[in-house]
């Protein structure tokens, strides 16, 4: 972790990122965003919009991300699902501990580290784990790809264990549903 | 139809503001900053989410439905960066009740960069 290798690391990651279809995406993203703020379509507003989005996209420039996962229509829905399925658990499992008569019950911050090597990977796990059950992101160790978490809710280590398997489970779900080819090999190679 | 679509509706307003008032109540109540943010970042946000749901099904237009959803895309986007954000500072100013921590491996992560480091306050693992 040394500064210096950290610097050659994020120079090789730059040079690694070939794709620019992120400024496209975006540009498109914000006229439709324009379109619906306005709710309607004219041929006016969608000239206006695009002025507005190549303005917006050329003052702030997005960084290059790498973007070379491929949605995989069955997996993705699985996650869908299952990630519909847990923010409903999660915000039931928090209303009701914020009902608990005993609030001194024990929380933990854990590490785990993830297999994805990806930038927009990280963030979409972190978001996500946010967003399920038990656990929220304190802090994301970008360069060795571990996410620390807050666990609420938990009794005992073994309890902590089964958080720390289910915050692997959801990356190996979301990996499956649109990693890329590289997160994928490493997910298999993973014990 | 516009019955069972209203009565639809209205569960879903009632259940979307029962989930924000126990949010409301979480916050108050847990003992720690990165507990509350829990509460502020999922019954709220589901809370939330149940509510567009309910107005979408009343007001039944194209235009108004597709605010919703963009509200609601950027209800999920964001709100776990927020908490993420506040967490994150908690922890680093030390507002977190350690004493209720069952295991806390960042904690001995950054012990472990502050010695090597030689520094008397922690750094942060390579941001």
């Amino acid at each position: 972790m040394s500064p210096v290798r950290n610097i050659g690391r994020r120079l090789a990651r730059r040079r690694a990122s070939g794709s620019g279809i992120l400024q496209p995406l975006a540009v498109g993203w914000l006229v439709v965003l324009w379109i619906l703020l306005w709710g309607r379509v004219t041929p006016g507003l969608l000239v206006t919009g695009l002025l507005v989005a190549v303005i917006a996209i050329a003052l702030f420039p997005l960084p290059r991300l790498d973007v070379e996962g491929r949605v995989r229509p069955l997996p993705a829905l699985l996650f869908g699902v299952r990630f519909a399925w847990d923010v409903v658990r999660a915000s039931v499992e928090v209303a009701t501990l914020a009902f608990r008569r005993d609030q001194e019950a024990p929380t933990a911050v854990i590490g785990v580290p993830l297999v994805t090597r990806s930038d927009l990977m990280l963030t979409l796990v972190s978001e996500v784990l946010s967003l399920v059950p038990g656990s929220l992101v304190v802090e994301i160790d970008r360069h060795d790809a571990i996410v620390y978490l807050h666990l609420i809710g938990v009794r005992d280590r073994e309890q902590v264990e089964r958080e720390r398997r289910r915050a692997r489970e959801t990356e190996a779900r979301m990996i499956r549903a649109f990693g890329s080819p590289t997160d994928r090999r490493a997910l298999e190679a993973r014990p | 139809m516009n019955d069972v679509l209203d009565v639809v509706s209205a569960v879903c307003l009632l259940l979307g503001a029962a989930l924000s008032l126990a949010a409301g109540i979480g916050v108050l109540r847990f003992p720690d900053v990165l507990s509350r943010m829990h509460a502020a970042s999922k019954p709220q946000v589901l809370g939330l989410l149940l509510v567009l749901i309910g107005v979408g099904l009343r007001l039944r237009t194209g235009f108004d439905i597709t605010t919703l959803v963009l509200v609601a895309v950027f209800q999920l986007a964001t709100a776990p960066v927020a908490a993420h954000m506040v967490g994150r500072s908690a922890y680093r100013t030390r507002r977190v009740r350690r004493d209720l921590l069952l295991v806390d491996e960042l904690g001995e992560r950054l012990d472990e960069a502050a010695r090597r480091d030689g520094a008397g306050d922690a750094p942060p693992p390579a941001a």
